[in-house]
């Protein structure tokens, strides 16, 4: 690997690394696991004058708290998976190889607000949320506001992403569909699926989160209105799937058109409630 | 093109322990796994110079200006060169393929681009310097002003009126044709009740090694050495002497450890020419190792042939001719031996089948992308596939069993000379097919694919039988009075045993990865009396051993071995004349059993190699006019190539609604003749068998229309990984070559020859309920639903060839977003 120039700095604290930031400007950038960061500085895609890292911030380990898991933002990918947390560790368990998911961790996928990338339509299905503590202090950031376009998202230059929040989500049956060619891949397209049945067997409540196919994370909406309050039967969730691509506008690629990403979300989207919902 | 061989050599046995035969452990393997083994980027030389290259991001452009200025005051750096400093060069890097009487256009390829460039990546400038992060940053300041010229990377639009020329000096983006014809393809045609024709894109693929590309030079006292990642450092030698304008006295080119090559390698590349030039210029070390950036975009790719095909047969199954035409996307220049390899695809075009007549027309074309050169199996993989899903779809249109087909058309008798003038040594296609099928149990698969087919699942099976030419080669044949090649490919040994009874061999082929070190060692102990573990065989140094032709064309074993075998029974001769003189005997009544030179009949008289050494090197009392030593070469050129075959299964599933291939099933029986060590065999099988499933499924070199290379990283390009792969059931049957007293063939392509239409039939096979009959490589799911959609009756299917196509604006990304993207806020 030889980037460009850059600076170096590992804080012993959360603050200090705000004031790190600050302090950097523009140009300065937080290093978690360095599995997004790191292969664009290779490249010469992104060249910050100053890196500041996480790695002696803590900010790592896993807990339950009032129905909902805190959840540090160095906690690894690979803790995640491991941590019986349903659909989010189900999740993590599918990200690109081990050795990734021993080095990358949830906070840093949920900041870079890649559109291919697992966790931000697992946090927008459980409808959780991230702390981001900067200069002026902590915010809670909902999950349907965090990412706002292609890798871009609602923190501030000089934000530090330190936690997520996700309800527990008892009580739903869950699956992740992810499409991708080898096992290491992004998602083509990834679809999660929570469903909560009624006594009499009946959608209580159905989350459906798309992965990859559009700028942000996604909700199937069309998809979840259909399902929610009615049967759960095979047909009705193959006709609810038939929704789960509307109003989308997935980015092509090599691989995929937008139409064959569409066509995937609806075939995933059966699968994965199919799965959820134990039919 | 007659092709002498058939002749059959004398077979002799080995005297010894029986190592040739075991699957010993590599010995190779200790150093690799625990990672002491030595590759070209870990030698650091003091005062060492990195060099850093500015390559071109137009695909056809003429260059305007260089400034170099910037680059030229950051700190560090110490030296920056274009094309122009270089033009002391004694000459371009040279073609080697010169077929008699016909026209091959070989543009000027230098190592820095002289007035244009053709294709994304060209080197333009170098910069060097003692920081290797110092010269890529001084690298972003060379500005370089270029005039865009249009480009054209389909080869088929590139041959029409009207399409941008790129070396205007021919007029065209034709390199060549010429044909290889064989029996009268007309009548064949015209006596067959069936002709079937298939155009078949064998898109473009890159050899992917692990290790990247790396050369390190050093200049001392009016000599140079270069240590390279290749596979021909013999070779090499010789195409620097021309290029420099440097008498081989004075330069030494070594491989260490090479980190796969997969034909790669097999290459001279203008930045070792480059590094050596450099190191020479300024008086000092200087070191180049790619990025895999640098890799993807500018080691030489493989295949990319559009193929037309045709099948001549009577009703009841008897084929009458075969004729393929091969336009072979050159790239827009050439390195070592490009346009040769089409060639291959012709040499094989018979495949395993009693074609009267056959007949290969290429055309070689340039367009605005790399080179392409030899990949492993280097046309014979081509030749395969189109000539395996041919036979398919004739039986289909004959309505008879695939394998009925291929059983009736199988040569039997052997040696057999094809109407093109080549000689099968020797084959038993029935016995490897029949091993095959035991293996499958093709009934109770057909009865698990119909049950399965009621339930919406489709699994398919498809088959390959083949066979290739490697052993490269007999150079009567390959050489300029036959097909051209200007160069001899006999291979060298030395086999060399020291005072006190341990050996070091010296092979001129130059190992990557095979395990020569492992092979030729049991080759070598079998015929002294020794263990393979006081056998070293050393390679890749022309400083070490004689001038030899290296590594490629599954021909390690079957040239290389064979010379080794031939200067250890040389060895073996000597030892056994001093064994019959010290123990006064006749030396044709020494026999060699367990290390043990002893005398037929009186086993309690014998004498070790060590006892045979002393006597050599101490040699007060040798036999009458023998010189002292005891150290014997040998240059074997064979009379004939080797001929490898077998027959590969596949069974697959689709997910029809998603499109996505699973192999459920690799069965295969292959014959390189005996094995000299069965787990070598395995390995190479395995991986042959992955390289040709990455082209089946997952790989593949895209450039957009604009000649920008799509997929330069391993995000975008798919190379399959263990994870991604299935267990492979595999078996050997064993026909001796004639062609040397080894018995042995190759095995090196062997695999990605004969896998990649087995995937592709199988999964036809799979779909073809759906009414699916034919796609071309790589099946991505994608590429898999469309033809399903297609087929019924949605959709225009996927298209035949993905070069020049336009991507979307956030496309490039093969699985993923991956690192293409702007930059972004807050951690990652």
């Amino acid at each position: 690997m030889i980037p460009a120039d850059f600076e170096y700095v590992a804080p012993e604290s959360v603050d200090e690394a705000v004031a790190a930031l600050r302090e950097g400007g523009e140009d300065a950038k937080l290093l978690a696991g360095g599995h997004s960061l790191l292969p664009l500085m290779k490249l010469r895609l992104a060249a910050p004058r100053l890196l500041v890292d996480l790695r002696r911030v803590g900010l790592t380990g896993i807990e339950r708290e009032d129905g909902a898991f805190r959840i540090g933002a160095m906690t690894t990918h690979h803790q995640v998976a491991t941590a019986g947390l349903g659909l989010a560790s189900a999740a993590a368990a599918t990200i690109a190889d081990q050795q990734v998911r021993n080095r990358g961790t949830i906070g840093g996928s949920l900041a870079h607000g890649d559109t291919a990338a697992d966790m931000p339509a697992v946090l927008l299905a459980c409808e959780g949320e991230v702390t981001a503590r900067g200069p002026g202090g902590e915010r809670t950031i909902p999950a349907a506001e965090l990412v706002r376009d292609y890798l871009t998202t609602a923190l501030e230059p000089d934000e530090v992403l330190t936690e997520v929040r996700l309800p527990g989500m008892d009580g739903y049956g869950f699956a992740y569909e992810k499409f991708n060619r080898r096992v290491e891949d992004w998602a083509m397209v990834g679809v999660c699926a929570l469903v909560r049945k009624a006594p009499d067997g009946s959608c209580e409540d159905v989350r459906i989160g798309l992965t990859h196919m559009g700028a942000t994370p996604l909700r199937a909406s069309a998809a979840e209105d259909a399902l929610r309050g009615g049967p759960l039967d095979a047909g009705a969730i193959e006709r609810a799937a038939e929704q789960a691509a509307e109003g989308t506008s997935p980015p092509a690629d090599l691989n995929a058109t937008a139409d064959y990403k569409r066509h995937l979300a609806r075939v995933l989207t059966r699968r994965a409630l199919g799965a959820a919902a134990g039919t | 093109m007659g092709v002498p061989g058939g002749e059959t050599a004398e077979r002799t046995e080995p005297g010894g322990n029986g190592f040739v035969g075991q699957a010993l452990r590599r010995k190779e393997d200790p150093r690799l796994i625990t990672g002491r083994a030595t590759y070209t980027d870990d030698m650091v030389l003091p005062g060492t110079l990195y060099a850093a290259i500015v390559r071109s991001p137009e695909a056809h452009a003429r260059i305007l200006s260089i400034d170099t200025a910037a680059a030229r005051e950051l700190q560090g750096v110490e030296a920056v060169f274009t094309g122009e400093d270089l033009a002391d060069l004694a000459a371009p890097c040279p073609m080697v393929w010169a077929p008699p009487g016909v026209e091959v256009h070989v543009p000027d390829h230098w190592p820095l681009a002289r007035g244009k460039v053709g294709y994304v990546g060209q080197p333009v400038a170098v910069v060097l310097g003692r920081d290797k992060y110092g010269v890529v940053d001084a690298a972003e300041q060379v500005m370089v002003e270029y005039d865009s010229l249009p480009v054209v990377t389909d080869p088929e639009q590139a041959l029409e009126e009207g399409a941008p020329i790129i070396h205007e000096e021919y007029g065209t983006n034709k390199v060549f044709e010429w044909s290889l014809p064989g029996g009268d393809i007309e009548a064949a045609f015209r006596d067959a009740d069936v002709v079937v024709e298939k155009r078949i894109v064998n898109h473009r693929t890159a050899g992917a090694a692990i290790e990247p590309r790396s050369a390190l030079a050093e200049w001392r006292e009016g000599k140079l050495t270069l240590w390279s990642a290749t596979q021909i450092p013999h070779i090499c030698r010789v195409i620097l002497s021309i290029q420099l304008g440097l008498t081989e006295d004075k330069i030494r080119v070594v491989a260490p450890e090479v980190g796969g090559g997969f034909g790669s390698k097999l290459q001279v590349y203008g930045e070792e020419v480059l590094v050596c030039w450099c190191a020479r210029k300024l008086g000092k070390p200087v070191k180049w190792t790619a990025t895999r950036s640098e890799e993807m975009a500018t080691t030489h790719h493989g295949r990319d042939q559009i193929d037309y095909v045709r099948i001549g047969a009577k009703r009841d199954g008897t084929v009458t001719g075969i004729h393929a035409k091969i336009i072979q996307d050159c790239g827009s220049y050439h390195l070592i031996e490009g346009p040769v390899i089409p060639t291959f695809s012709a040499c094989v075009i018979s495949g395993c089948y009693d074609f009267p007549a056959v007949q290969t027309d290429i055309v070689g074309v340039f367009t605005n992308k790399f080179t392409t050169d030899a990949i492993r199996g280097a046309g014979r993989p081509e030749a395969t596939h189109m000539i395996e899903l041919t036979m398919d779809e004739l039986a289909r249109e004959l309505d008879m069993d695939p394998l009925e087909l291929r059983r009736k058309n199988f040569i039997k008798e052997f040696p057999n000379e094809r109407p093109h003038g080549f000689i099968y040594d020797s084959g038993d296609y029935d016995a490897t097919l029949d091993r095959c099928l035991e293996m499958l149990d093709l009934e109770a698969f057909r009865r698990e694919q119909a049950e399965l087919r009621e339930r919406g699942v489709y699994r398919g099976v498809g088959f390959s039988t083949y066979v290739e030419i490697c052993g490269l080669g007999p150079s009567r044949a390959l050489g300029p009075d036959g097909w051209g090649m200007q160069g001899g490919y006999f291979e060298s040994a030395q086999v060399r045993v020291h005072p006190t009874g341990s050996v070091t061999a010296y092979t001129g082929t130059s190992p990557h990865g095979q395990g020569h070190e492992t092979g030729f060692a049991q080759i070598v102990a079998d015929r002294l009396g020794v263990t393979p573990d006081v056998v070293d065989v050393i390679h890749g140094d022309t400083s070490t051993g004689p001038f030899g032709k290296n590594t490629y064309g599954s021909r390690s074993l079957a040239v290389g071995g064979e010379a080794i075998a031939r200067a250890a029974e040389k060895v073996q001769a000597k030892a056994k004349r001093i064994v019959a003189h010290k123990l006064e005997a006749a030396p044709e009544d020494i026999e060699l059993v367990d290390g043990r030179y002893q005398v037929r009949g009186s086993p309690d008289k014998a004498m070790t190699i060590a006892d045979v050494a002393g006597e050599a090197y101490i040699p007060a009392d040798l036999p009458e006019g023998m010189e002292a030593g005891l150290d014997e070469m040998c240059f074997y050129d064979p009379d004939n190539f080797v001929w490898p075959f077998g027959a590969h299964a596949c069974i697959s599933e689709v997910d029809a609604e998603t499109g996505r291939v699973d192999i459920v099933r690799y069965v295969c029986v292959d014959d390189c003749g005996p094995a000299i060590n069965p787990l070598l065999i395995d390995g190479q099988i395995h991986g042959g068998i992955v390289h040709a499933v990455g082209q089946a499924l997952y790989e593949q070199v895209v450039y957009d229309e604009e000649g920008q290379l799509v997929t330069g990283t391993f995000v975008d390009y798919a190379l399959p990984s263990a994870a991604d792969v299935p267990s492979f059931e595999t078996d050997r049957t064993e026909t001796p070559s004639p062609t040397n007293t080894l018995g042995v063939k190759g095995v090196g392509e062997a695999a990605t020859i004969a896998c990649s239409p087995a995937v592709v039939a199988s999964v036809l096979d799979a779909l073809r309920p759906l009414g699916v009959t034919s796609i071309d490589m790589p099946l991505t799911p994608m590429r898999v639903w469309q033809a399903i959609q297609a087929a019924q009756g949605r959709g225009d299917g996927p298209a035949a060839t993905e070069q020049g196509r336009t991507l979307d604006e956030h496309g490039g990304g093969a699985a993923g977003s991956g690192p293409t993207g702007p930059e972004e806020g807050g951690a990652s």
